[in-house]
């Protein structure tokens, strides 16, 4: 039998990203838990970048969403700790990226040689490649570097390993 | 709530509100379109530090205080954050400069808060580690690019790197406020900071060809809320509206 906390982790998987619509909040790893020990439901997320502007537009959809299935008192709570970090992303949400044509995350977020060091080979998604070069570690988003496949000659976004 | 604990706190959350104002002055200005958008990106990820750490402050201030509150209805005597950041953001060469001082001490500084004591400037320091990380290199990276660059980059650049250098210094002064902390286990001591910030920077300027600045006299004071009439402009246009209509939303 469903519990109710499964129940909530169900619609919370049809509550999307708002600026990446591809992947549910639940892929990203975004939230942390779901707490209903006390008198009201509490979600708990985590920011993916301090600054990443779809945080409160999550809050809200998350909210909303409950909201719709019946649930008016949830508390959303936002935790820092332990930080969000890529290794959090399901594999689902990883190929769902490919195929919306960002390059998911590459390797583990262990990985230092971030600091001066040589910028990851990453996999075209368009042609599968794996000769590409770094046009700028900021894209679109905060969470975005940009980078551009030198067979296909396409551009694409990869997903920052964090 | 602890005195020391709330200035440090302002302290590290007004240094990331005033580079991200700064920053985001560059927004539509940047030199070509990937740049721009790597500072706009380099603010927001200041500017998301900045409410973590005014959220903190905001909640040892006590309950009728928000991050907001705290950010908009402080006077320039109440902000505590390095000089340096609060100067107008000049020519490429010299944000770029600025973003690598700081950059540099900003990746020492916050590897070292991840030992804090102090559990949310610690959970802090665990996210904003990360950021900084990719901001250091951007910036070192473009130090060399300009060093190592064209003439007319070198010396523009060397230029940019003499002028800033007498509001280093600040980055590694410590009063009382420091020593308690230190003592508790809650602040980073900055003595071995400035030694790795040294090391550091004159191997980046070293590659970049640059020559680095001796240690003369330093500007100081931000820390303790004595700022250069420079911040007081920025405050007059980030803090006017919610001063007018102090309880809009949108």
């Amino acid at each position: 039998m469903k519990t109710k906390e499964d129940q909530i982790w169900q619609w919370l998987e049809e509550v999307t990203d708002p600026e990446i619509p591809v992947l549910t909040v639940v892929d990203m790893g975004v939230v942390r838990e779901v707490d209903l020990a006390g008198d009201h439901p509490v979600v708990k997320i985590t920011p993916t970048y301090s600054g990443c502007p779809a945080m409160n537009e999550i809050e809200q959809n998350i909210k909303g969403k409950l909201l719709q299935e019946g649930l008016d008192n949830v508390e959303v709570q936002t935790v820092l700790s332990p930080p969000w970090t890529t290794d959090w992303m399901t594999d689902k949400g990883k190929e769902r990226l490919r195929e919306y044509g960002i390059a998911p995350p590459e390797g583990s977020s262990a990985d230092k040689s971030v600091l001066f060091g040589k910028p990851k080979q990453v996999q075209c998604p368009h042609c599968g490649s794996q000769e590409t070069t770094m046009v700028s570690q900021f894209g679109s988003t905060p969470c975005k570097a940009l980078y551009k496949c030198t067979n296909c000659q396409e551009p694409f976004d990869y997903f920052k390993c964090i | 709530m602890q005195k020391e604990l709330l200035h440090y706190t302002l302290r590290l959350g007004d240094n990331a509100l005033i580079l991200g104002h700064r920053l985001a002055e560059w927004c539509g200005h940047g030199p070509v379109l990937e740049q721009d958008i790597a500072l706009s990106n380099i603010a927001l990820d200041h500017l998301g530090q900045a409410r973590m750490l005014l959220q903190y402050a905001a909640r040892q201030k006590g309950e009728s205080y928000t991050e907001d509150k705290v950010a908009f209805f402080r006077d320039i005597t109440e902000y505590y954050n390095l000089l340096i950041l609060e100067l107008p953001n000049g020519d490429w060469g010299d944000t770029l400069a600025r973003q690598f001082l700081f950059d540099t001490y900003n990746y020492f500084f916050y590897t070292e808060l991840l030992n804090s004591k102090d559990d949310h400037l610690k959970a802090v320091a665990q996210k904003a580690i990360k950021e900084i990380t990719y901001h250091a290199q951007w910036s070192a990276e473009w130090i060399i690019r300009l060093g190592d660059g064209t003439e007319e980059s070198h010396q523009r650049v060397q230029k940019s790197i003499d002028d800033l250098w007498m509001w280093t210094g600040e980055m590694f002064t410590m009063d009382e406020i420091d020593q308690k902390l230190i003592e508790e286990g809650v602040a980073v001591d900055l003595a071995p900071i400035k030694e790795q910030w040294h090391q550091k920077v004159a191997e980046i300027l070293d590659v970049a060809t640059l020559k680095k600045p001796q240690d003369d006299w330093m500007q100081s004071g931000g820390k303790q809320g004595e700022h250069s009439e420079y911040l007081g402009y920025i405050l007059a246009e980030m803090q006017h509206l919610p001063r007018m209509h102090p309880e809009a939303e949108w």
